[in-house]
């Protein structure tokens, strides 16, 4: 373990650290925007936010992303809502809250600063999404919706029905398109990022496969935004769409820039659990539906019985009954933990035990079918349709899958990596949601990146710096794209006989057994050979039909896989150096007499951030955290 | 969830690339889980096709819940299969009978170039949000978002017509490959709402004209779109939308 890079946190009271620090920093005059040109990665909310920022503000801004269309980033399928603390709430909600939320959920594995900032910026979020036409839900009187989200006991999420990512993403796609017409952003899509290209240690650019010709491109600029999503499809079977991928940040990774926090993956109670083994994907069904449903499962257990017929006093309504306080609504992790180990003392129903029901029948019997069936009717006929069971008249079954990657790319309070001039926004990067993310941050915390942030901190970098034009006859630019048709020659000359996704599918069956709901440091050692293994296997097994020319969606999975191998190496060595439990980062020894997640705040109270070293162990770096106006507690909620 | 299988027969448009000559090409399916959804179906058979040596079928996808708007193609002739408001990710075998045949074929219409197999370029639909799509606000000037009062069911009509995810069925199913139900979405979820207000009637005619210069027909109003529309987008949007034309025009 060693230092770590300055995070470059601002100094005095946390409160006005970030209106002292924004006034303070120093800006570009708008001759010298038009001439610098910015990459932007990934047109999810964190990438088109700040795409279309940075082009309003007049930089000529490039964007690349991997989707047909940029209205196609996986933000599109977030359901519940996004936060904010807005003045005024009658509840009694303020900034300070939400900050103490954040925190607090994160289970003090996250700064400060960033998450102060965050509910700071919050507000400021809704507002300009609604000035955009982003339809939220409506009080009768006009004003703005509000519902309650898991981990909280005021109502501060705003949502439209359950689309709220999707109608959140659509109002960034259209602010960015407008400047793509203004002629101010260059819109790329379809283009695989596979390498980055940094010059005397400064990201200078990207290496990218059109998908459509095959055709290698390199992309230069005078500064790299990151904001390719999460990397939560590591366990093959998860809630994120089925191109979200690691490939940007870990080729970043690879050419230097630390990763924080790899292991701290969420595991959402709430999903359709799996079935057969060709099944895809899982499908979350919103948290926002423990608002109504009582989650419950048999007393007895292997207790087969149709649900209807399991009389009241035969059933374990046990979140209610293990966290009097918060009930159904407790976080997520302690959501899943409870129903997995019930589900393995043999309590859980549906094929091989596996699920826990989520029950509306209460709620319909006092609300009304309509109420609910407003509120969350296109959720429910999403779970008929997958599951072929009715919701309004049996109780859901759900279990827990992997959902969120708290992990990412090692940021500082500026949202640059280790790498000079390289930025990493949303999903992909590590910042304020710590070892546990809250329901309805996530957007939050992307737009507050994209919208926000980002745009006075990538100018305020590239004012105090020389920005030397680099241009694709440079030998950097030259050896990444060669290194590039190296790794993609290599995988279309493998011999095997499989296809790479029954190598992905097996992967993510290590992951989840040794990296998921819970770890213990047998498993996770056991699972950095089975990597190793199963990733010599592929290299010697795999199939990777066709050519480089021409689309060619098997090679994308290779090639996405591929870097999942390195990656999830990394995700298990951290759980297994991080010798305690905190929020979704669960290690079986270290656990209070209740089963409950003990944190080791004297040894652990940093964030991880580990080194690439080629040929060697990547090195632990540990940025020590600090707090001030809340101290660090045990999470509480029952 | 069932046990039931099923054997299906596929028969799937192949084409290596766009100006290619395409044909339809025949796959056996073998006891296949009912609880699969059809693009689980494809994968299963790209696996063996793999194993074969052969160029699996390419078809678009992402999400696989319905929302993101990337897959679409025809199923028996129709936008996204059989049943009503769902798109094709969304499709499960439980919907056919054992030893039925499915035709899948890409969209097709001009607007739309054929790429490889089932996928087609739509980017066509971007250029026509581009042209005005939006509401022209800069990041950091906006008021209070209770300033402006929207009614509950203004909103939700808003909402309605803001969800469309943008996959072309509209366009595959038109006879006239018109985009008019995609444009008017656009057009009334923006036009209900007091935000869209200002830029009302230079949108719609930026769309509509947009909407010509990329190909597509124009409406005849055989109301197929509607039909296949996995977000149920009501096709009377069109004639709203004609009515916004006209009160912009005069
Ligand atoms: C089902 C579901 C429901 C959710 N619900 C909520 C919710 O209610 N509230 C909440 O706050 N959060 C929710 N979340 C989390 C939230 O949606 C995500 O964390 C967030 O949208 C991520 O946004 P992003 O902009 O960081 O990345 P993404 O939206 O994932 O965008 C990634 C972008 O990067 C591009 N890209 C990726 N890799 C490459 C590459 N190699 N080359 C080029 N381009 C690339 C993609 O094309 C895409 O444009 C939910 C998540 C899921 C899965
Ligand atoms: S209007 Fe309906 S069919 Fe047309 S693109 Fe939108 S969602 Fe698809
Ligand atoms: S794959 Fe996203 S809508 Fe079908």
């Amino acid at each position: 373990m060693s230092g770590c890079p300055d995070p470059r946190v601002p100094g005095g009271p946390l409160a006005d650290r970030w209106r002292r620090h924004r006034e303070a920093m120093p800006l570009i005059s708008p001759q010298r925007k038009a001439q610098l040109r910015l990459l932007v990665v990934g047109t999810g909310l964190a990438g088109a936010s700040a795409a279309a920022t940075l082009a309003e503000q007049g930089y000529r801004v490039r964007v690349l992303c991997f989707h047909d269309s940029p209205r196609r980033a996986h933000s599109v399928a977030a359901q519940g809502g996004i936060n904010a603390a807005r003045p005024g709430a009658i509840d009694g909600d303020s900034v300070s809250r939400l900050f103490a939320d954040t925190l607090r959920g994160g289970d003090f594995r996250a700064r400060e600063a960033g998450c102060h900032r965050l509910a700071e910026i919050s507000s400021g979020i809704i507002d300009q999404c609604v000035a955009q036409g982003v339809p939220f839900a409506r009080e009768y009187g006009g004003t703005l919706a509000t519902r309650s989200f898991g981990g909280t006991l005021v109502s501060r999420t705003f949502y439209a029905r359950g689309q709220t990512g999707q109608q959140l993403l659509y109002g960034a796609y259209q602010a960015l398109m407008r400047q793509v017409e203004a002629g101010r952003v260059e819109l790329l899509s379809r283009r695989d990022v596979l390498e980055i290209i940094t010059v005397d240690g400064v990201a200078r650019g990207v290496v990218c496969r059109d998908l459509l010709s095959g055709a290698l491109e390199v992309h230069t600029a005078q500064a790299v935004l990151l904001a390719t999503g999460g990397y939560s499809n590591v366990y093959f079977l998860s809630t994120n769409a089925l191109k979200s991928n690691a490939s940007a940040i870990w080729r970043a990774h690879l050419q230097g820039a630390l990763f924080a926090n790899p292991c701290f993956t969420q595991i959402h109670p709430t999903c359709i659990p799996s079935g057969d083994a060709y099944q895809s994907k899982l499908t979350l069904m919103s948290e926002s539906l423990r608002n109504d449903g009582r989650v419950w499962l048999p007393l007895r257990p292997g207790d087969d019985r149709d649900p209807a017929r399991i009389p009241e006093q035969e059933r374990d309504y046990f979140l209610e009954r293990l966290y009097p306080s918060y009930g159904n609504m407790v976080p997520r992790d302690l959501a899943s933990r409870r129903a997995r180990e019930l589900c393995e003392a043999g309590h859980g129903v549906g094929p091989g035990g596996r699920s826990v029901y989520l029950d509306l029948r209460d709620a319909i019997a006092s609300a009304g079918r309509d109420v609910i069936e407003a509120r969350y009717g296109n959720l429910l006929e999403m779970y008929e349709r997958i599951s072929g069971a009715d919701p309004y008249t049996t109780p859901l079954r759900i279990y827990p899958a992997p959902h969120y990657t708290m992990g990412g790319l090692w940021v500082d309070y500026q949202l640059m990596s280790s790498i000079p001039g390289l930025f990493v926004l949303g999903e992909a990067n590590f910042s304020e949601h710590g070892a546990n993310r809250l329901g309805a941050s996530a957007l939050m915390q992307g737009l507050a990146d994209g919208y926000f942030i980002a745009p006075l901190t990538v100018t305020a970098w590239l004012a105090g710096h020389g920005t030397p034009s680099v241009d694709e006859a440079h030998p950097a630019c030259r050896e990444a794209l060669s290194r590039t048709a190296a790794r993609i020659d290599a995988l279309l000359q493998r011999p095997g006989p499989r296809p790479v996704d029954a190598f992905h599918r097996e992967l993510g069956a290590v992951m989840i057994r040794h990296c998921g709901i819970s770890r213990d440091a047998k498993g996770l050692r056991s699972g950095l050979g089975e990597v190793e293994q199963l990733e010599q296997r592929f290299l010697t097994e795999v199939r990777v039909p066709g050519h480089s020319e021409g689309p060619n969606p098997e090679l994308e999975k290779a090639l996405r896989l591929s870097d999942f191998f390195g990656l999830a190496r990394l995700m298990l060595r951290d759980a297994l150096v991080r010798e305690e439990s905190c929020g979704a980062h669960f290690r079986e020894e270290h656990q209070t007499p209740e089963g409950e997640a003990l944190r080791d705040d004297a040894n652990f109270a940093h964030i991880a951030a580990w080194e690439h070293r080629p040929g060697a162990e990547p090195l632990r770096h540990a940025e020590p955290l600090a707090f001030t106006l809340l101290q660090p507690s045990t999470r509480n909620y029952r | 969830m069932s046990s039931r299988t099923l054997s299906l027969k596929l028969r799937i448009w192949r084409q290596d690339g766009p100006g290619q000559p395409g044909d339809f090409r025949e796959y056996q399916l073998e006891a296949v889980s009912a609880d699969l959804s059809l693009l689980e179906a494809l994968d299963q058979l790209n696996e063996r096709l793999i194993e074969a040596g052969e160029r699996p079928v390419n078809f678009e996808h992402d999400c696989r819940e319905g929302i993101c708007g990337s897959c679409g193609f025809l199923v028996n002739g129709q936008a996204h299969g059989p049943r009503q408001a769902t798109s094709v990710c969304q499709l499960y075998l439980r919907q056919f009978q054992s030893g039925a045949t499915l035709t899948l074929e890409p969209w097709r219409a001009s607007a739309f170039p054929p790429v490889q197999d089932l996928v087609v370029d739509r980017s066509a639909l971007d250029r026509l949000i581009a042209a005005g799509g939006y509401c022209s606000v800069n990041t950091g000037q906006a008021v209070d978002g209770n300033a402006m009062l929207v009614g509950a069911e203004q909103a939700r009509s808003a909402f309605d017509t803001a969800t469309c995810i943008g996959c072309g069925a509209c366009v595959a199913s038109c006879r006239n490959a018109s985009a008019s139900l995609f444009v008017a979405a656009k057009l009334a979820h923006l036009g209900q709402l007091p935000q869209g207000q200002p830029e009302r009637a230079r949108r719609a005619r930026a769309l509509q004209q947009r909407m010509e210069e990329e190909g597509f027909g124009s409406c005849s109003s055989n109301l197929e779109c509607e039909a296949v529309c996995p977000k149920q987008i009501s096709a009377d949007w069109i004639s709203w939308m004609y009515r916004e034309g006209r009160r912009t025009a005069g």
